[in-house]
């Protein structure tokens, strides 16, 4: 089997796909409705790919640690993060300051405890994170029971609007993503995190902190998970306990549609703006086709699942 | 566990009290957390202490019990469901619409979720994909489904389900009979018998049951079925109880069944589980909430008590097995 260059180079980019696919979907929705309302789509799109973008990135690291490495406490973490954020700001501009510090020290301080959990008890992460993320939801179901408390106008301001289109929150996203594409693929820290993933063992014998690095990691992942909680809440005009419940799905989806490998050690950051935009559009052309909220689902699933079993047979096919 | 103590240790003397010890402890562990909070319940409610208290306190634990059993056969295999709650709400659901109005429809639809079941263990094994992957985009596919079954919530069980589930049986309470049995039953064929102890190497060491000559594609879709078969008997008992449903009825059991696989002792890799303890820890999670709600601890706190408990049992068992690595 001998493929025509091209392909080799698509190949060699399997972040590509997720990108094409998301342009194939917004023609196809585009061309559905005649044309109308491709930029109004694309900005809503980019809005909301924005919330998958950031905690699919903390995800993605934490997955390209190696086989085993997840974060299940994501969603519970955005509600916690959601609430605490807007009860710091109180609806005062004068304190938003303190807000994004509060949510940045409980994110912080989420991932010490899932790697704390991780570390001492010497429990698989899938189980960490889960009974960390029974104990955040029961925090956020107490701390957030009181009434719903707007964001302060500004941070609202920030979180919803946009320029020629474009909205800040995705222009800080891409500026985000630009910057941890370059730690993952030159710093010193993101090289480490890929070596653990192909072989621990090798990486450790090679001299790397292993433990020091997986803790970072985790420590990037809920931080992260808490910076979209708080954007998340400022965006929809307060935090809400169910606001986190599809990220889960949504973090590996993009991580894995986007192209890096779920076993660990191959990842990319571009992929997951694809495939955010992917999920994204898809579903957004699913309403626009005046499916039910069952077919959609039902759909949404067919697809992922289509894609990793393509994305696998891929994989394989590499000598990696 | 279990291969261990069968193979005699070739006259080498019992070399090391603290190794038994050690086993012996991590095995109590699960059973001595269950007895610790039933105590703690029947001193805090003497009233809990009869057959209406019991059947109160574990009428929702059966199916409960039903899915961490389900999800304990799929970590056997090294994989986990994450579509196990919403599996369930299907069930459920289909249970309380077509099982009621076409009965042959019902039962076809499913015996086809079990097929699906059976698919996905060889789509999982030949693609060697991800499982977490593939069941949580199962988890959208049947969300989807019990939502076209079941926009709203309502539909209603069959009778013959409900009375089913009420059966009044004499002494003890029909959901302890059943937690007995199922823990017996799932014991008995996958520790004790030929075909399980294989089931469990697929688990352990799959490249030694390959060459063995056992097929490995047949063991991941018998393991999956099996799972399947436990997952549709969950959502029916839960229907049974609660007479209607809606689509997300159950999708907390996706992570109550992990929780009670791995506090019942069963660990995520090498085919290490225990259907007792599975049965045991599904137990312990519902009697937590229970005894929460005996102290007057607000409802916001029962999963957060759950997640605690959980972590204090990983605790428990981790310095067990520290005391088991310590050379003696």
């Amino acid at each position: 089997m001998k493929p025509v260059p091209f392909l080799t180079v698509v190949m060699g980019k399997p972040w590509l796909w997720s990108f094409l696919a998301a342009l194939l979907i917004w023609i196809a929705t585009v061309a559905f409705n005649g044309g109308q309302g491709a930029g109004s789509l694309l900005s809503g799109a980019l809005s909301f790919s924005a919330f998958f973008v950031i905690v699919g990135i903390g995800q993605m690291f934490v997955i390209t640690t190696g086989p085993g490495n997840i974060d299940l406490s994501i969603p519970a973490n955005i509600a916690l993060s959601g609430a605490i954020g807007m009860k710091l700001m109180d609806s005062q501009a004068g304190l938003i300051w303190l807000g994004v510090l509060g949510v940045m020290g409980a994110g912080v301080l989420i991932g010490c405890a899932n790697y704390a959990l991780i570390r001492l008890l010497r429990i698989p992460p899938i189980i960490a994170t889960l009974s960390a993320s029974f104990l955040l939801q029961s925090m956020a179901i107490a701390y957030g029971r009181s009434v719903r408390i707007q964001p302060p106008d500004i941070f609202y301001q920030f979180c919803t609007g946009h320029i020629l289109g474009v909205p800040y929150l995705a222009i800080s996203v891409v500026l985000l993503a630009v910057v941890m594409g370059y730690v993952l693929t030159r710093s010193v820290y993101g090289r480490w995190t890929i070596a653990i993933g192909q072989n621990a063992r090798a990486a450790e014998l090679a001299g790397g902190r292993v433990n020091l690095i997986r803790f970072a990691t985790y420590v990037l992942s809920a931080l992260f998970a808490s910076v979209c909680g708080l954007l998340l809440a400022g965006f929809s005009g307060g935090a809400s306990l169910s606001m986190g419940e599809e990220y889960l799905l949504a973090s590996i989806a993009v991580v894995v549609i986007g192209g890096s490998s779920v076993a660990g050690g191959f990842s990319n950051v571009p992929g997951i703006w694809g495939a955010a935009l992917f999920l994204y559009l898809l579903v957004s052309m699913l309403n626009t086709f005046g499916t039910s909220a069952g077919v959609r689902l039902i759909l949404t699933g067919l697809i992922i699942i289509a894609v990793i079993t393509a994305v696998s047979g891929r994989k394989s096919a590499r000598p990696a | 566990m279990n291969a261990s103590t069968s193979l005699p240790l070739k006259g080498a003397p019992v070399k090391a009290p603290g190794l038994n010890r050690a086993r012996l402890l991590r095995s109590a562990l699960p059973g001595g957390s269950l007895t610790v909070l039933l105590i703690t319940i029947f001193i805090m409610q003497p009233r809990a202490m009869s057959y209406m208290g019991m059947n109160l306190m574990l009428n929702l634990a059966v199916p409960i019990a039903l899915a961490t059993i389900a999800q304990m056969l799929i970590i056997t295999v090294n994989d986990l469901d994450l579509s196990m709650g919403s599996f369930i709400s299907f069930v459920a659901c289909v249970a309380a619409t077509l099982l009621n109005q076409h009965p042959l429809l019902g039962c076809l639809v499913l015996l086809g979720c079990i097929a699906v079941y059976a698919l996905l263990g060889a789509l999982i094994h030949l693609r060697n994909l991800p499982s977490i992957v593939v069941t949580l985009g199962m988890s959208f596919i049947w969300m989807g489904g019990a939502v076209l079954l079941l926009p709203a919530p309502g539909g209603s069980a069959p009778q013959w389900l409900q009375s089913l589930v009420r059966i009044k049986t004499p002494f003890l309470p029909f959901a302890i009979i059943v937690c007995v049995v199922l823990a017996i039953a799932v014991h008995v064929f996958l520790m004790r018998s030929t075909l399980g102890v294989v089931l469990r190497g697929a688990g352990g060491n799959p490249l030694a049951i390959a060459k063995a000559g056992w097929s490995l594609l047949r063991i991941k879709v018998t393991m999956y079925a099996l799972a399947g078969t436990f997952g549709v008997f969950s959502g029916l008992f839960l229907v049974g109880l609660t007479t209607s449903a809606d689509a997300s009825i159950a999708l907390r059991y996706t992570l109550l069944s992990i929780a009670g696989v791995i506090l019942g002792g069963g660990e995520f890799v090498g085919g290490r589980v225990s259907p007792t303890g599975a049965v045991l820890g599904a137990l312990t999670l519902v009697l937590a909430g229970s005894l929460l709600s005996f102290m007057r601890v607000s409802p916001d706190w029962q999963i957060g008590a759950q997640g605690a408990i959980l972590i204090l049992v990983l605790a428990l068992r981790t310095s067990v097995n520290r005391l088991e690595a310590r050379p003696t």
